[in-house]
């Protein structure tokens, strides 16, 4: 009928008990850790999208651009990109610009004019791309003398781009006489020369064509590949809706990447402002366990009485410093709870109210778990004076 | 002096209690003492006797520097700790001169708090709890906190709870101390109803009126006692 001492629970039991006869107490005891947890986990979430927007702010070349091809193995059977892809894509909510390119397969080398000079090198075999007007635009390409316009398109003119690398390799130095390039038999009047884009440096190196240029002189039959500039930030989610909006009926023949982001950059940004932060946060979470010890350690003297009590009734020292520990770490736990509602709670209305996009780290939900930490170690001291007093001299006390 | 036959709840032999210091203060001498199952002994003395270190020689809250202690034939002078706490909670009914009832519980619990570290399961405690308020007159105040008891309804908690484990002895220190005339003479009354069904009482006490309640007195002057 009796085990001959406490049960295993017992201390438990016995723990909640008093930590729920002085509810006031309670609250006092685990606000400050409640708060330097709060505080703590609020600057993590609010550093981690805080410097989420330093990084955007640095990274924005970078960052708000999506490319969309068909599906890896389609791609080699030659499949291409639906004829309104980019206005497609245009009409989705924090797309800028869009425009296609495609690559021709062109095996013939390209020159000037043709000169009989056996001396010479072989003329180089130039890459040729089809490059849809939006694509200039999306890759903010720097052009000098004058892009291929509407009318160009329409009637599908032999006109040409060159990139600044293949121009060099031409020979081709400036404009001023509306130089040709021959593509084989296929002569092309070049209209301008793409100096420098942010993105797909291969135009630098190659012909650029329109496309309906290339459809009538290269056998072009379609874009394989769609150049999206997006708003700041909205890369993801346009990468995410893009092969749903241009082929609604079988968005897996599609495949949409937002590049990978200059990250160095980023990484040390947010790492300055993230370690002052949750210098702070560790500060004042340490205030807040030194908090708890205190008024722990106050309870214990409160309650010599009833550690002389549970003494005589059979506790041993390692009974009331369990309990002592329970209580404790109960209250830390609390807090812990407490103080990473509250914590998520701020970082969410500060990222609404700058109408940042929230930074939620799912790690930080074991932060009551680190309360509880706290609460042991917080305890530790008070648990072993709970433990060591005398049992005759804490009778002694009214 | 003890009833013929009746085994011994209490033995000490030559007990002494030395606080060391400069110079050491013996404040127990050579002390003998045998209570006998169901004896109701009264230990007298002033203060300053030796009389609380002898209690909490008695109660194993303390140990003695010299001869032997044993309790229901068990000997605790060589027992450690753990041992001692095990025979407090199976041994031994604590009743204090300031209760110590817990002001956040209720009666019931306070009184239940009894056998908890004996491992009684909370069900058993609070039936023999039950039982033992009614036997003390306070079933119906079960459910009050101690604040709104009288200090003789508090004692009387306080002596259900050292009864709940079933003890060999309960052991009462100054339990009138704190109690005005009448409440002090219902807990006496309440602790010669126990006498009379069985339970070995030892009291201390600084007041002989109250001593000469019990069945057997002893004095205790200078750490030394007397019949």
């Amino acid at each position: 009928m009796s085990r001959g001492r406490a049960r295993p629970w017992t201390h438990v039991v016995e723990a909640m008990a008093g930590v729920s006869a002085r509810p006031g107490r309670l609250v006092l005891t685990m606000v400050g850790e409640a708060l330097g947890l709060a505080a703590l986990v609020a600057t993590v979430s609010l550093a981690g999208t805080a410097s989420g927007q330093v990084a955007d702010h640095f990274d924005r070349a970078a960052a708000d651009r999506v490319t969309v091809q068909p599906e890896e193995s389609r791609a080699e059977r030659g499949a291409v990109l639906p004829a309104d892809a980019e206005e497609r894509i245009r009409s989705l909510e924090g797309v800028e610009t869009a425009g296609t390119l495609t690559r021709l397969e062109v095996d013939d080398p390209a020159r000037t004019v043709p000169v009989v000079d056996p001396q010479a090198p072989p003329d180089p075999t130039l890459p040729v791309l089809a490059a849809s007007p939006g694509l200039l635009d999306a890759v903010d390409a720097e052009i000098s003398g004058r892009r291929y316009d509407a009318g160009h398109v329409a009637r599908a003119d032999p006109v040409a781009l060159l990139g600044a690398a293949a121009a060099r390799r031409l020979g081709i130095t400036d404009l001023a006489h509306g130089p040709a390039v021959f593509v084989g038999d296929r002569a092309l009047t070049v209209v301008g020369i793409i100096d420098a884009v942010d993105a797909r440096g291969e135009l630098v190196d190659s012909i650029v064509v329109p496309e309906s240029t290339a459809a009538r002189l290269f056998g072009w039959q379609g874009a394989q590949s769609l150049q999206v500039e997006v708003a700041p930030g909205a890369a993801e989610t346009i990468a995410r809706q893009a092969p749903l909006a241009i082929t609604p009926t079988d968005p897996g023949a599609l495949l949409a990447s937002a590049p990978p982001t200059d990250t160095t950059l980023r990484e040390r940004v947010q790492g300055d402002v993230s370690s002052l932060l949750v210098l702070l946060g560790i500060v004042t979470l340490v205030a807040g366990g030194v908090g708890i010890a205190n008024i722990m350690l106050l309870s214990v003297m409160e309650r010599v009485g009833e550690i002389g009590l549970r003494r005589a009734l059979g506790a041993t020292r390692g009974d009331l410093m369990t309990q002592f520990l329970v209580e404790s770490a109960t209250v830390g736990l609390l807090g812990g709870v407490v103080g990473t509602s509250l914590g998520f709670g701020t970082s969410m209305l500060v990222a609404l109210a700058r109408d940042w996009a929230p930074v939620l780290d799912a790690r930080l939900l074991a932060a009551p778990l680190a309360g509880l930490v706290i609460g042991v170690l917080a305890g530790a001291f008070p648990a072993w004076r709970a433990g060591s007093l005398e049992p005759a001299e804490a009778l002694r006390t009214l | 002096m003890t009833a013929a036959g009746a085994p011994a709840v209490v033995e000490l032999e030559g007990v002494g209690r030395t606080f060391g210091g400069n110079p050491p203060v013996d404040v127990l001498r050579d002390v003998d003492l045998t209570v006998t199952e169901g004896e109701f002994l009264a230990i007298v003395g002033p203060s300053g006797s030796g009389k609380s270190t002898l209690l909490n020689v008695l109660g194993l809250l303390d140990s003695p520097t010299a001869g032997h202690y044993r309790l229901a034939g068990i000997d605790t002078t060589t027992a450690g700790e753990r041992r001692r706490a095990g025979l407090r909670a199976a041994r031994l009914g604590f009743v204090f001169q300031a209760f110590q009832l817990l002001p956040h519980l209720t009666v019931l619990e306070n009184a239940s708090l009894g056998g908890l570290y004996l491992g009684l399961s909370g069900r058993e405690r609070a039936l023999r709890a039950e039982r033992l308020l009614d036997r003390v007159g306070l079933a119906h105040r079960r459910r009050a906190r101690p604040a709104t008891l009288s200090g003789g309804e508090r004692q009387r908690v306080a002596i259900a709870r050292a009864l709940v484990a079933g003890p060999s002895l309960l052991l009462a220190d100054e339990p009138t101390g704190n109690l005005d005339t009448a409440s002090a003479a219902s807990v006496l009354e309440l602790f010669e109803e126990l006498h009379a069904e069985g339970t070995t009482i030892l009291m201390i006490t600084h007041d002989p009126g109250v001593a000469a309640r019990a069945s057997r007195g002893v004095r205790i002057v200078d750490g030394r006692l007397s019949a």
